[in-house]
């Protein structure tokens, strides 16, 4: 403990490096993450889950609230958290149900059932890139409300519009409100978070987890303090729904907080929408107006004891987590595993099919490359034959084609669906050039333009495009430019 | 006085072809006609229906189908059950003219079994109230004497059953909702054991309290019935898992062996014809070889109080859905707020707003602990009470009621007193264990006494054999 003695009192034992602080002030961040479960039905009732259709349409009497009406509950929804517990190293426990009471009109029952002092999975972390460890306080079950749309009035709020229509087609929608500890320290790191989040979530199939159409929604807590000194007042972020704005919507915060502090002011703990249009927050409501939802145990559920064969049987489905994977497919194809190729790569899922070219002989490294590039709308296993790019990946390798024209070619498989490469390149023209009759064109591209051999020579790398250039029309465009480049060199330092 | 047919009796005419199922609805219709406009014990008549219904079964009858362990048994439904298509209220403004577009379990289940309904019955307004004089549709008054109150909150279901307008009648019974009024309209009444009997679609009261039960004219009927409507069900998520109790044939054990307890400690306030109906029972059961041995219950007297913070607790949450938005009453006004204000004044009566008042503030940051988190304690206390009486005997005898039906206004001004009628039921249900309340001989002014039948959780079996023992002492 310092001399402060104020640090271990405060809910998180991550401390800032220097570099992390802002101007002199350390930032604590918090997240709610919301996201929608990926079941065929609803929490409590039969109904669909399903987003885009018709208004009103996925409806019962449970959703809308009848009297009368009484849940119970999906036991599929309840694997699914399970699932994201265990992907989030949680420990999954018995827990029960609350009621949490308020009016709103796209509430139908006026409380929302959710989980309260005994949460379904507590206790668990994420790791972040570059080894940064995130705890996860709990993720709990909870049905998802209403829609409210409010017309006419300003900014589509309900404060003074002149109606409004409701959509219960997404009440009772299973969610699982995931809660971090306040261990996060910049807005790269939340960032990461979600990020990181979202590719469990895809990965064990729990949701979809589209921020664009509500299945995945933030609220970020953030407060600023100074070093060694106890947590700041927090404000919680509302309405942020994009990894882009989580990192915007912080900064700006931050921002706020401390210019407000520095200038002699108090942060008050509100609640704050985020306006991603003009990149501020605007107050929702402070804390002595919050509500008091009179959480109470809820009588028409029992309590949820997942069995100890049960939480073994999911944990033991769970599929290979994205870290584990970018780990794998960095060691198989040598990239970084913080790399961008690496992490997109794994988070469409194309990670198995790169396995499935080098074990047919293909190189990794390069199948990484084509994939990355040239694989964004084709599904998890693409529909070109993992050998007919191990076969480019190859003639690539080993020369027989440049890297130009192997993009050519990558672009007509993927068009394709695949073919038959050393037919696609003898069709073109795509020649290997002998590694005698190249060395013959640099030298007369040297003889032909002494200047620029001579100040290349000398160590101006500009000069070397001249070069090249010329080898490259003497070849007429079937010169490997890499191939030229390293014979330059070579014939420089001879 | 109209001689009163059972259950047993019109099923088995009726599937015999004895009787017609058309017959008894006319029969019922003739008296609802003669009596109703002085009893109201419906907030609707569903004779159309009814007379649909019942040539239905006869047809069936006659074509050899099989028609059900109710066939032509005609029942009247507590105005709180969900019947399709059928105006269901809750005796409440906030939801006059709302037709659920379901039925709930119990009602399937006893049109399944062949039973016709002939109507929905009054009752306190959301099951709130000892006397059915919470009603926003007008009071229901004691067929056997029509200046007192028939009791509540089931108040029109066992009018309805007493004046001969239904062969049997269903309510619901939260705190003695049942019980009461069988006890004070001289008829059987079950609460059965929480979970026993499926709540889907039983518009709430207190969720961990309600139970949905019969009232009938003999022992047998309420057996019957109860094994129809009881047994889990899938909709209902604090259903137990397992099938209904076998009932009918415990009825003729008789109660040889059985130790029945009598609480030393009970609470104080039962007038003297009551529990000299209450010793002749224990008298009765001791002739017919059973024992009487002592029990105590210090946490009852506390029942009352746990009892109105739990249920009004739960109710506050439950009838929160009431706010204009989907069905029921929405009065127009400037905004959101106004409008759910001004809907739900207009809709709910004083006795609803008192209790959701009461436990809105019991729940309340700050007060939770003091209120309603206590209140759980004094329901465990409770628990722990029966659950060490029932060591030493088999059922407890108590009285229903403190008193015979009261006259109309007795009790109004003063809500204390009023809720001082559920003494003896209320225990059952913060406990959530089975009781009945049998017909037992009359007190003052000749008017029915009942003798509460206690049991502890799945009890029903000993507590039936009880209770056909009492009724053939009576």
């Amino acid at each position: 403990m310092n001399a402060v003695g104020t640090t271990a009192t405060n809910p998180s034992t991550v401390v800032a490096t220097a570099e992390q602080l802002i101007d002199g002030w350390e930032l604590v961040v918090g997240l709610e993450v919301h996201v929608e479960l990926a079941t065929k039905t609803k929490l409590f009732s039969a109904s669909a889950n399903r987003f885009g259709d018709e208004p009103n349409t996925n409806i019962d009497p449970v959703t809308l609230g009848l009297p009368g009406a009484l849940p119970v509950l999906n036991r599929h929804a309840v694997e699914l958290a399970m699932r994201l517990g265990l992907a989030l190293n949680c420990r999954v426990q018995p827990c029960t149900f609350h009621r949490k009471n308020y009016f709103y009109p796209d509430l139908p029952k006026a409380y929302q059932i959710s989980q309260y002092d005994q949460p379904l999975n507590v206790d668990g972390w994420l790791m972040l890139p570059g080894d940064v460890r995130i705890g996860v306080e709990r993720a709990h079950l909870e049905e998802d409300t209403g829609k409210s749309t409010h017309f006419g009035g300003a900014e589509g709020r309900i404060h003074g519009s002149d109606y409004s229509l409701i959509d219960f087609n997404r009440a009772g929608v299973p969610l699982v409100e995931i809660v971090s500890r306040p261990d996060i320290r910049t807005s790269e790191q939340a960032k990461q978070y979600v990020s990181e989040l979202r590719a469990i979530l895809l990965a064990v199939g729990a949701s979809d987890a589209k921020m664009e159409e509500g299945s995945m929604r933030c609220d970020v807590n953030v407060s600023v303090h100074k070093p060694g000194t106890p947590f700041g007042t927090r404000c919680e972020i509302k309405n942020v729904n994009s990894i882009r704005s989580v990192g915007r919507a912080i900064e700006y915060e931050a921002r706020r907080q401390i210019d407000l502090l520095t200038g002699g002011g108090v942060v008050k703990q509100q609640t704050l929408h985020w306006d991603d249009a003009s990149g501020r927050t605007n107050v929702l409501r402070t804390k002595e107006d919050a509500d008091d939802y009179r959480y109470f145990l809820e009588p028409d559920l029992v309590p949820l004891v997942p069995d100890a064969a049960w939480i073994e049987r999911v944990r033991a489905a769970l599929p290979a987590l994205p870290a584990a994977r970018r780990e794998a497919l960095a060691v198989l194809t040598g990239a970084a595993k913080e790399s961008e190729a690496v992490a997109v790569v794994v988070e469409r899922g194309q990670d198995a099919y790169i396995g499935a070219v080098a074990n047919v002989g293909g190189d990794a490294a390069r199948a990484l490359v084509y994939v990355q590039q040239a694989f964004a709308d084709e599904p998890a296993t693409p529909r070109v034959p993992a050998g007919d790019l191990a076969a480019l990946s190859l003639m690539e390798k080993n020369a027989k084609i440049t890297s130009t024209q192997a993009k050519t070619l990558l672009t007509e498989l993927v068009a394709n669906g695949g073919g038959d490469v050393i037919a696609m390149a003898k069709a073109k023209g795509f020649e290997a050039m002998d590694s005698g009759a190249l060395e013959a064109m640099v030298d007369q591209a040297i003889a032909a333009d002494a200047d620029a051999w001579a100040k290349f020579k000398a160590g101006e790398q500009k000069a070397m495009g001249a070069l090249v250039g010329a080898v490259m029309k003497l070849s007429k465009g079937k010169a490997d430019g890499k191939a030229v480049t390293a014979l330059l060199q070579a014939k420089a330092n001879a | 006085m109209v001689e009163l047919r059972t259950a047993v009796d019109v099923a088995r005419a009726v599937a015999s072809g004895e009787l017609s199922a058309a017959a008894v609805v006319e029969e019922n219709l003739a008296a609802i006609d003669a009596r109703e406009g002085e009893v109201h014990a419906f907030n609707v008549v569903t004779a159309e229906r009814a007379r649909e219904r019942a040539a239905q079964i006869d047809a069936d009858i006659k074509a050899g189908r099989n028609v059900g362990r109710l066939a032509g048994v005609t029942v009247a439904l507590k105005d709180n059950m969900c019947t399709r298509g059928v105006e269901t209220t809750c005796s409440s403004r906030i939801l006059a003219g709302w037709k659920p577009p379901y039925d709930g379990t119990v009602v399937r289940r006893l049109a399944d079994a062949g039973a016709v309904m002939v109507g929905k019955t009054n009752l306190d307004e959301f099951a709130m109230g000892s006397s059915t004089e919470n009603s926003a549709f007008g009071p229901t008054r004691n067929p056997l004497d029509t200046s007192r109150v028939p009791g509540g909150s089931s108040g029109g279901s066992a009018a309805a059953v007493a004046a001969g307008f239904a062969t049997v009648s269903f309510g619901s019974d939260t705190g003695g909702s049942i019980r009461q009024p069988a006890a004070l309209c001289g008829l059987v009444g079950v609460k059965p054991t929480y979970g026993m009997v499926s709540r889907q679609g039983l518009i709430a009261f207190g969720s961990s309290l309600d139970q949905i039960g019969p009232f009938t004219s003999t022992v047998a009927d309420a057996a019957l019935l109860m094994e129809v409507i009881a047994g889990h069900d899938p909709l209902d998520s604090t259903s137990l898992p397992q099938p209904a109790p076998e009932l009918m044939s415990v009825l003729s054990h008789g109660v040889e062996g059985m130790r029945i307890g009598r609480i030393t400690d009970m609470p104080e306030g039962s007038s003297p014809d009551v529990l000299e109906r209450l010793d002749a029972a224990f008298e009765a059961l001791r002739n017919a070889g059973a024992t009487v041995v002592d029990v105590q219950m210090p946490s009852m007297s506390y029942g009352l109080t746990a009892y109105y913070l739990v249920a009004p607790a739960e109710a506050s949450s439950n009838l929160a859905r009431f706010d204009g938005v989907r069905y029921g009453l929405r009065v127009d006004a400037k905004d959101l707020n106004a409008m759910y204000g001004d809907t739900r004044a207009a809709g709910f009566g004083d006795e609803v707003k008192r209790r959701i008042m009461l436990g809105t503030y019991a729940l309340s940051a700050g007060y939770y602990d003091a209120y309603y988190g206590k209140a759980l304690k004094v329901r465990r206390l409770i628990a722990d009470d029966f659950a060490k009486a029932y060591e030493s005997c088999d059922v407890i005898l108590t009285p229903t009621s403190p008193t015979v039906a009261f006259k109309f206004g007795d009790k109004t001004n003063n809500p204390l007193a009023m809720y001082l009628c559920d003494v003896f039921t209320i225990p059952t249900n913060l406990a959530g264990h089975a009781a009945m309340s049998v017909p037992f001989g009359t007190g003052e002014a000749g008017l029915p006494v009942g003798v509460q039948v206690l049991a502890p959780a799945l009890g029903e079996a000993p507590m039936f054999r009880v209770a056909a023992e009492l009724e053939r002492a009576a």
